[in-house]
């Protein structure tokens, strides 16, 4: 075996052997958006409920069609205590009662969600028009035509995908190769390897090999995961433009981890200052929520964040139908951000501990 | 085929960090297939002479050849010709012993089958697919020589090799280093051991403050000193006890 090959083998047989760094890795982001994507399932679709009290002509004699159209708006739960009734909208866990008192229907909201008593009042007073209408047997003089647009708008699988992703890489690139250093020096195998008739050139391509496999396994089970129908994440055109913003991805995080390797003179020091950076950098660049909000001033700090940049570059490829026009500068901004950052380090690099 | 130049040549070698002379103007001269030691305690400067040597480190000053070859600055020819042990910990992380030879034997170009019987020459065949933290202090030991020696160098250098082993594994290591030396490999070894020293070594090296004080077999420095062994002789070159 080359050594290229042999090194690369014994870093990969020694991540995979890491269970701790597996499961911090790949499995706890992965638990993370299968948590995400079944939370946010129904995000978009939250209905209005209300409890009718008794017979209500208005809803009762509803048309089968009208009926469906109301019931993807409006939950509608039955009952006969009216005080009951009453209790639950004042608890707030329905947003309105309804009734039908001498001819007159009676409704009763809470004014703790005046968007939701809106609704609900709205909904009701179209039902209770629509009836009067039909009532006097007259055609309608005014009619609403409605249809819908195709839908752009970010749904949560599509944004948590991208985000958590980046996060799993920054995490697993930063950390390999901030350990790779540390114990490397640790255990003299930084001056071993010196000993042996292999150039630095194959030492690092195999640490870089390595974490870019690791990157793609952890975009394809992702993928796998999000796409499947359940989470559904429908990707777009130009969704394989994730990996080589991936790859570059991968190679800033891992110079952010050979900053921290060269610092760190412990395993536990390394650690601590890897969970400082990219712990705040995952959450200022939107992993777990989005970001738009911010103040301005954080804004700015996020804008040098390289996984900012790729998390919002791949939502763009992933789920936006982003193109090359999206990825390429921000391939650009991480190739330079690695340049930095290795440069930094080769500067505080120490072959010894002490 | 003869090769007369010495196995190394080192000549005024001097290293400082800070306000330290680690090693002040070092010079000695190894044959092939001498098995030398370089002896002293702690800090005396052992550590940071073999680095120099071995080509770990730029000399401030002076120059050392190994097999007529300069050390500095690095060259993979001369490295394929020699052998590094430096530590029992300088293994890959959560590698077997056998994945460890292999992956080293790799590095030097050798063949899995010339691995599988290095260790099998330092009797850890059955330890073999042990990873390198479960095993004992005497099995990493004999595991890091075993991937110094996997590439059948010239010239070998064991850094302390019996150090933190019992009695047992002491005398059992001897055995592999007498073993190595009598297929007439060149060995370099430090130690803080005089017993150890005067047992295997054909000469030695005694040092201090980042200097040699004498050279010579150890048999002579005894009789030179009128000592009892190199303890003694030891005490008489430094006048302090050699055990810190």
């Amino acid at each position: 075996m080359s050594a290229f090959r042999s090194l690369s083998w014994a870093m990969a047989l020694g991540l995979l052997r890491d269970r701790t760094a597996v499961f911090f890795m790949l499995i706890f982001p992965l638990m993370l958006l299968a948590l995400f994507g079944v939370l946010f399932q129904n995000e978009s679709t939250s209905r209005s409920a209300i409890v009718q009290v008794g017979d209500v002509a208005v809803l009762d004699d509803l048309p089968e069609a009208e009926f469906a159209a109301l019931s993807d708006a409006l939950t509608i739960e039955k009952t006969a205590d009216r005080e009951r009734a009453l209790e639950e909208v004042r608890e707030g866990d329905v947003d309105a009662a309804v009734w039908e008192e001498d001819g007159r229907v009676q409704l009763r909201y809470s004014a703790a969600d005046a968007a939701r008593a809106g609704t609900v009042q709205g909904l009701m007073r179209s039902v209770v028009q629509g009836a009067n209408l039909a009532a006097t047997g007259l055609p309608a003089t005014y009619e609403l035509a409605t249809d819908q647009v195709e839908d752009k708008s970010v749904k949560a699988i599509q944004y948590f995908t991208p985000g958590l992703l980046g996060w799993a890489i920054a995490m697993g690139a930063s950390f390999m190769s901030a350990f790779t250093l540390v114990q490397w020096r640790r255990k003299r195998i930084l001056r071993r390897l010196w000993l042996a008739p292999v150039g630095p050139g194959t030492v690092i391509s195999a640490r870089i090999g390595v974490s870019l496999a690791f990157s793609f396994v952890q975009v394809a089970i992702f993928l796998a995961v999000a796409t499947m129908p359940y989470f559904g994440l429908k990707l777009t055109g130009n969704w394989w433009l994730s990996l080589p913003l991936v790859a570059c991805g991968t190679l800033s995080f891992m110079s952010i981890g050979l900053l921290i390797g060269a610092w760190a003179k412990s395993d536990e020091a390394a650690n601590g200052a890897l969970q400082v950076v990219i712990m705040p950098m995952a959450f200022l660049s939107g992993s777990f929520f989005p970001t738009g909000d911010m103040p301005g001033w954080l804004s700015t700090v996020a804008d040098f964040l390289p996984l900012a940049h790729l998390n919002t570059s791949l939502q763009d490829v992933l789920s936006r139908g982003g193109g090359w026009g999206d990825a390429l500068p921000v391939m650009g901004g991480l190739l330079l951000f690695t340049a930095v950052v290795t440069a930094v380090a080769a500067r505080l690099f120490r072959w010894d501990s002490t | 085929m003869i090769d007369n130049t010495a196995a190394i040549d080192v000549r005024g070698l001097r290293k400082r960090y800070g306000d330290v002379q680690a090693v002040d103007g070092v010079t000695f001269e190894v044959a092939r297939g001498e098995f030398y030691g370089i002896l002293g305690p702690n800090g005396a400067g052992k550590t940071t002479t073999l680095e120099l040597v071995e080509g770990l480190r730029q000399p401030d000053e002076g120059s050392a050849h190994l097999l007529g070859e300069p050390s500095w600055p690095r060259s993979k020819r001369l490295l394929r010709r020699i052998g590094v042990q430096l530590q029992a910990s300088a293994f890959f992380e959560k590698l077997t012993a056998r994945e460890q030879i292999h992956t080293f034997a790799a590095l030097y170009g050798a063949s899995r089958e010339r691995a599988d019987a290095m260790l099998d020459t330092v009797g850890l065949t059955e330890k073999r697919d042990v990873r390198d933290d479960k095993l004992s202090g005497g099995q990493a030991q004999r595991l890091s020589i075993a991937c110094a020696l996997v590439h059948d160098p010239e010239l070998v250098f064991l850094d302390e090799p019996t150090t933190g082993l019992d009695p047992q594994a002491r005398r059992n290591l001897w055995d592999l280093l007498r073993g190595i030396n009598s297929t007439g490999r060149t060995v370099v070894l430090t130690t803080h051991y005089m017993d150890e020293a005067e047992l295997l070594c054909d000469r030695v090296a005694i040092m201090d403050a980042g200097r040699i004080l004498r050279v010579g077999p150890p048999a002579d420095l005894i009789r030179e000193l009128g000592a009892n062994n190199l303890e003694d002789v030891f005490l008489q070159l430094t006048g302090r006890e050699y055990r810190e």
